[in-house]
């Protein structure tokens, strides 16, 4: 069982957990994720480590409610447990000193992309950040960003911060000017990260990009989470999540995330129904 | 006697097929009293007892079988637990016919004794009597500590010996629950996950320390294990990345590993979605490729899901079929069909990357190839389409690649195997010893078992060596 000892709202549905796992601190590296599960009846989630701290022994872990099983894990609350939790997972980032790097983020893909950020900061790399969200309520992580980044750009849907309009675009007028970064690292939307390796492909720029198939068991098992990468098929949980933007075959992951729409719609109204929300305020 | 001997065996009441495929629970309902009692006297109590050489972990089986047939039925269970951690698990998912049934003398002339069904009747029995807990744990287990990774029939039985021997030892587990494959892999309708449960429980009340969600290599390092004081260490970390079918396709919505589709079943109880929050989806029309018992038990667990038809797809005849006889009986009863000498070409797309078919093509048996068994060859020109929405690879598996990478200079073979002694299941590391899926590939549960038996005393021979204390 693993208590949660913090919880806070970053923005509406995006939802910051710290839990006490003191083994899995111990190892966890930038890029790597755990899978948990809430109960007995739960399903097995994997979500990126967005930070870990070898002395207190917390995990850091920020997540969007899109389904049933995020909604369900956003209304636990401070004190409460989760049943399991195991990891570090995937294969760490192999991180050393480079000049320039483009840290790109879009949604909630920000948390996950902060402990890479972080890495490379502390190793004396410079760190341009490039940060775009739906909406200036759905931005999360700026603190943190800016304080592990050289510079930041902010880019929302509607204009409400920052350019109008997607974080890819900023990153192209970036390249146009003639940056160029030893890595670009894109975490985010499939379509976000395949338009980013795009972008970059047509400036010969090494890109890094970390992806969320589904998964189950997390431990190279089962292959739900199989992806093609340069004509070849991988496990993400194992040999990723992080591959050479440039080799994903997008439009494929794209379509694997759809396999299971219609249970999650089921699931989501079987919960409703049941009265499922926040009860933090009941205690 | 032996004239008198009934030359058929009795039969284990099964499930009307046409009920047990619209539900999960166990088919075959074991033996009540008197029929164990009937079939327990076929035994002739041959005096060169092949039975117990024909068992991987020598359960002395004439012995327990007198026992069943004076009606002493806890002492039967007692005397199987003598040397098998696993009876009610065994008594259901090992191939006796091919082991201790295999060699039974009864069977040169008629069926040999239920060997299989009488281990499981014994424990079934001690479980629903309450008796199973009494045994009282040992109490000393200051001889040493041994780390046991993976809780598979191989770490298990590896556990329980030691704890037997007078070991501490704490098992750990990557997933959220025991088993390994009993629980991930072999469906409740074969293997009910109550009796896995009682089996390990049983295991935890003799003093073995189980720890959950522990990815070791991962979440704590062999080195740190070894730090923290273990003597030795067991690798039982089984078959791990699945293989698939090598055609187009593959990646398709709708495909499926046979481990993807168990262990969502099984492990995650997908089959009671929504009640549980795991997905499962089946289509229509189901095609499982292979031919082996994951075969059977992902085209059996497709059907309870609702499918209309479901079909198995094997690139070689019924005879090289590694499967067990019984579990090809059950699924052709339960109406899967078989369609033999028949292999996968490619798969087929929707226009939303979904399966819409499967092109195979006909295959005839040349010469034996390395297996032993004929090699099958494509037959040119005899391509067709199955019209199929589901498609579930049962090809196999690798050896777990996770820990053992993490162990530098251990000795691997060819296809990444852990090489170990088949008598003691030393690696090339001292202190390391490895056993089951991990250093054979797949195999069965029972050869797992045999292995973590051996290397326990593998284990304990190492550590007396090691602290002078001889045997």
């Amino acid at each position: 069982m693993y208590k949660i000892l913090k919880k806070e709202i970053l923005a509406p549905k995006i939802k910051l957990m710290e839990v006490d796992a003191p083994e899995i601190c111990r190892h966890a590296c930038p890029g790597q994720f755990i899978v948990l599960r809430m109960h007995e009846k739960g399903e097995r989630i994997p979500l990126t480590i967005a930070d870990s701290d070898r002395k207190t022994g917390l995990l850091t872990m920020v997540f969007q409610e899109v389904g049933k099983s995020t909604k369900e894990l956003g209304a636990l609350c401070e004190g409460d447990f989760i049943q399991d939790i195991v990891g570090p997972l995937g294969t760490p980032r192999d991180i050393e000193k480079l000049d320039c790097v483009v840290c790109v983020a879009g949604g909630v893909g920000v948390a996950p992309i902060y402990p890479e950020a972080k890495a490379y900061h502390q190793l004396g790399t410079r760190v341009i950040s490039l940060i775009g969200a739906q909406t200036k309520d759905m931005l999360i992580f700026k603190d943190r960003m800016e304080k592990v980044s050289d510079e930041v750009y902010y880019s929302t849907d509607d204009g409400s911060f920052g350019h109008k309009g997607f974080v890819t675009e900023v990153l192209n007028d970036l390249l146009e000017k003639g940056l160029r970064p030893d890595e670009v690292i894109v975490i985010g939307p499939l379509p976000m990260m395949r338009e980013a390796s795009r972008v970059t492909g047509k400036f010969g720029v090494k890109t890094v990009v970390s992806l969320n198939a589904i998964m189950v068991d997390g431990t190279g098992m089962c292959g739900s989470c199989r992806v093609t990468v340069d004509g070849e098929t991988k496990f993400s949980c194992v040999e990723g999540p992080a591959f050479d933007g440039h080799k994903v075959d997008y439009d494929e992951l794209i379509a694997r995330q759809k396999r299971f729409l219609a249970e999650e719609k089921l699931a989501m109204e079987h919960y409703l129904a049941g009265a499922g929300g926040c009860k933090c305020h009941q205690k | 006697m032996s004239s008198k001997v009934r030359k058929q065996r009795h039969e284990m009441p099964k499930q009307a097929p046409d009920m047990r495929i619209s539900n999960f629970e166990e088919v075959a309902l074991g033996y009540t009293p008197e029929l164990a009692v009937a079939e327990a006297t076929r035994c002739i109590g041959c005096p060169k007892k092949p039975c117990v050489s024909g068992c991987p972990v020598g359960v002395d089986i004439p012995e327990f079988i007198e026992l069943i047939a004076e009606g002493d039925f806890l002492g039967a269970a007692k005397k199987i637990k003598e040397k098998n951690s696993l009876p009610a698990m065994c008594g259901r998912v090992c191939p006796q016919e091919s082991q201790c049934e295999a060699v039974c003398t009864l069977g040169k002339k008629g069926d040999p004794v239920a060997i299989g069904a009488l281990e499981r009747f014994s424990s079934d029995y001690e479980r629903a009597h309450g008796e199973s807990l009494t045994e009282a744990a040992p109490s000393d287990l200051s001889l040493g500590k041994v780390a046991v990774i993976g809780s598979g029939p191989a770490g298990l039985t590896c556990a329980a010996e030691l704890t037997k021997l007078g070991y501490k030892v704490v098992l750990f587990e990557s997933l959220h629950a025991t088993g390994g494959v009993l629980r991930y892999g072999i469906p409740e309708f074969r293997l009910p996950k109550a009796i896995v449960d009682e089996e390990v429980e049983y295991i935890r009340s003799q003093g073995v320390e189980i720890r959950l969600n522990v990815l070791v290599g991962t979440t704590v390092t062999v080195d740190e294990l070894f730090e923290q004081g273990f003597d030795a260490m067991f690798l039982g970390t089984g078959a791990g990345l699945p293989y698939f079918l090598g055609v187009p396709g593959e990646n398709l919505n709708g495909v499926y590993s046979a481990n993807e589709f168990l262990t969502r079943a099984n492990l995650m109880k997908a089959y009671r979605f929504p009640e549980y929050d795991t997905p499962i989806w089946v289509g229509r029309r189901v095609v499982v490729v292979g031919g082996g018992n994951v075969a059977m038990d992902s085209a059996r667990t497709a059907l309870r899901l609702g499918a209309e038809r479901v079909s198995v797809v094997y690139r070689r005849s019924r005879t090289e079929m590694p499967a067990r006889l019984e579990e090809v009986e059950n699924a052709e009863e339960e109406g899967i069909e078989f369609m033999l000498l028949t292999n996968p070409v490619r798969i087929l797309e929707d226009d939303k990357g979904w399966v819409k078919g499967m092109e195979c093509i006909r295959m005839e048996l040349g010469e034996p190839d390395d297996s032993g068994r004929r090699r099958p060859i494509p037959v040119s020109g005899s391509e067709f389409i199955l019209d199929v929405d589901t498609v579930i690879s049962a090809v196999g598996t690798n050896p777990n690649p996770l820990l053992i990478r993490t162990v530098s200079g251990l000795a691997l073979g060819r296809r990444g195997n852990v090489i170990a002694d088949e008598e003691t299941g030393e690696t090339n590391i001292p202190g390391i010893f490895a056993g089951g899926d991990i250093v054979t590939g797949s195999a069965t549960v029972i050869a797992a078992m045999g292995a973590g038996k051996r290397a326990a005393h593998g284990i304990d021979e190492y550590i007396r060596t090691k602290n002078g204390r001889g045997m």
